[in-house]
């Protein structure tokens, strides 16, 4: 019993730690927490909804696709809404507010034109679940666990291994100092934010599988948000730590407490752990300098 | 008045009193609360509950729900107002969505997603119009204070701030427990003029309604939050057919005014007597103009 339900809590967890990473690539660069990433998350599993039906799409192009339009949607939110303000230095309150009124024109927009209705994606996998022993493991969940592993260590090569990786890892340290060594702030930022929107293309096409697609979706990622506080805003593996102790938390209190009080207790972790260790569980405090 | 006309000042003034909490917390002291709705939420089941269980008098009832709701302001501000604003902005977005949440579930005194249905509508002009101009005259004088000048020092720079000795966490700590008070006010009005309540009235929606008031208007000026409350909540009841399509203005509107004049309408300038006089002079110095050099051909 408490074997399966662990197994469930990774594989939901899984699906929050695309999103986490996401949240927290943006800032780690930016030092801001972009509000609108689930609505990128959104569209990517519309995109993906409509490769599958409309099109016809055979799954890999559509996967593909969300993923593309996915990262070109996030850098094109990053030119209208944070560019401006990032040239002009704003603060980051304002950058928070601007994510939050791209965030509420996307969800309304696709409310308005596309309509409220829940969509279900066709079946492209057989859901028959797998048995290990007592243990059964979704076919849907493992395939989601997978691809997720996969771009979470592509993402990781990418940043550690590559020369662009690297231009990411100055900037987020000090971008004025790295522009200052020849690294193009514009440049890392849209890839920076072309990562983010397209693993957020891709946990939208999973999310959509599991579940289904939706106009107000995106609010879904406010648990991959406390995931990444959980874990600490800014790092990498603290998103996905903090991914899979939210998902277990999550399938736990719904298991053994109430399935109407799971929401309760990932917020009530987070506060938890804000008070225990400030910066998250693998986040270092920074102390503000004059 | 028509009936209609006063439904609008209704609510205009219960929107006005939470906008004027949100305009001193996220505006003046710069910390952004994505949550409203669950202190309008907490201050409006407290006063229902007060009234309908206890039958108290309806001012017990408001004060009630004011204090239940600061109170609370104080405990969630406790662990997150010393952290980064980030932290802060999305604990209240959580916490609003746990009270939602919590209101469903205890079916037993909240009657949960179906709500408490017929309160005594006891919310009178009479008592709202001067109890919100009050407010409005009480912050804008406590804004004009030292006190309202150091939350603007925590707002511009916190680490400055704390360099000319201003308590950082204690100017946060109040403004938060001021916007509990006037959510937790404002929840109870509004649940005693409509006479109803669910949970599904204080969801995302209603927060985010709030802050966009706050963010027209001028994020650094009360009177500007009192203008663009007043004319986002009549807007809608104008503007009926377009009804659908008024979040997603909201929302381009919102990142426009960001990267255009972050400061919103009004900035941080007041509306008053001397201001509207030099626009008043500014404007007719204009049109004399105008006038000079169309029919005299002297300018």
């Amino acid at each position: 019993m408490i074997w399966q339900e662990i197994i469930n809590g990774i594989s939901i967890g899984g699906v929050y730690a695309l999103i986490a990473v996401g949240y927290s690539l943006v800032y780690s660069v930016l030092n801001f927490s972009n509000f609108a990433h689930g609505e990128v998350l959104m569209i990517g599993a519309y995109i993906g909804f409509y490769a599958l039906t409309a099109l016809r799409f055979p799954f890999w192009l559509a996967i593909a696709l969300s993923i593309v339009l996915g990262g070109v949607v996030a850098i094109t939110l990053e030119k209208i809404g944070y560019r401006p303000l990032r040239l002009r230095k704003a603060p980051t309150l304002y950058f928070m507010i601007s994510a939050m009124g791209l965030s509420i024109f996307l969800q309304n927009f696709t409310l308005v034109t596309i309509g409220p209705n829940f969509r279900t994606y066709p079946e492209v996998f057989s859901f028959d679940p797998f048995e290990i022993g007592s243990l059964s493991i979704g076919s849907l969940d493992l395939i989601i666990f997978v691809t997720t592993a996969f771009c979470l260590g592509l993402l990781t090569w990418f940043i550690y291994k590559t020369k662009l990786g690297v231009a990411i890892q100055a900037a987020a340290y000090n971008m004025r100092v790295a522009s200052l060594m020849g690294i193009n702030p514009d440049l890392v930022v849209s890839i920076v934010f072309f990562m983010a929107g397209a693993s957020a293309g891709i946990a939208g096409v999973m999310f959509g599988m599991k579940y289904t697609v939706y106009p107000w979706m995106g609010s879904l990622t406010i648990k991959a948000f406390i995931a990444a506080v959980v874990g600490g805003l800014g790092s990498l593996p603290g998103a996905v730590l903090g991914a899979f102790i939210l998902g277990v938390t999550e399938t736990f209190a719904a298991a053994f407490v109430s399935s109407a009080f799971r929401d309760l207790f990932s917020f009530a972790l987070m506060i938890f752990i804000i008070i225990l260790r400030p910066g998250g569980l693998m986040g270092v405090v920074v102390k503000e300098k004059a | 008045m028509s009936v209609y006309v006063q439904g609008i000042l209704f609510l205009s003034c219960i929107n006005l009193i939470a906008v004027l909490g949100l305009s001193l917390l996220t505006g003046f002291t710069g910390s952004f609360n994505f949550g409203q709705a669950g202190f309008l939420a907490i201050g409006a089941y407290a006063a229902t509950l007060m009234t309908v269980k206890v039958h108290a008098p309806f001012a017990v009832a408001l004060v009630t729900g004011m204090l239940a709701s600061g109170l609370v302001s104080i405990l969630l501000g406790y662990p997150t107002l010393r952290l980064k604003g980030d932290y802060f902005a999305i604990a209240t977005l959580g916490f609003a969505e746990a009270v939602r949440l919590l209101i469903e579930n205890l079916e037993k005194v909240t009657g949960g997603s179906r709500g408490i249905p017929s309160i005594p509508t006891k919310t009178s002009l009479g008592t709202l119009v001067p109890v919100t101009l009050a407010i409005v005259w009480v912050m804008r004088n406590y804004i004009a204070s030292r006190h309202g000048r150091n939350c603007v020092a925590v707002r511009e720079d916190e680490t400055a701030a704390q360099a000319i000795a201003v308590n950082v966490f204690r100017y946060k700590q109040i403004s938060f427990f001021v916007n509990g008070l006037l959510a937790g006010l404002s929840g109870g009005f509004m649940a005693h003029y409509v006479g109803f309540i669910q949970p599904s009235m204080f969801g995302i929606q209603k927060s985010t309604e709030l802050i966009v008031m706050v963010i027209f208007g001028g994020m650094h000026s009360i009177t500007g939050s009192v203008l663009s409350a007043v004319v986002l909540t009549s807007l809608p009841e104008v503007l009926r057919a377009a009804a659908a399509w008024r979040l997603v203005m909201y929302g381009a509107a919102v990142v426009f005014i960001m990267v255009v004049r972050p400061e919103g309408l009004l900035g941080s300038w007041e509306l008053n007597i001397r201001s509207i006089k030099a626009m008043y002079r500014g404007a007719s110095q204009f049109f004399r103009h105008l006038y000079l050099r169309a029919f005299h051909g002297t300018a």
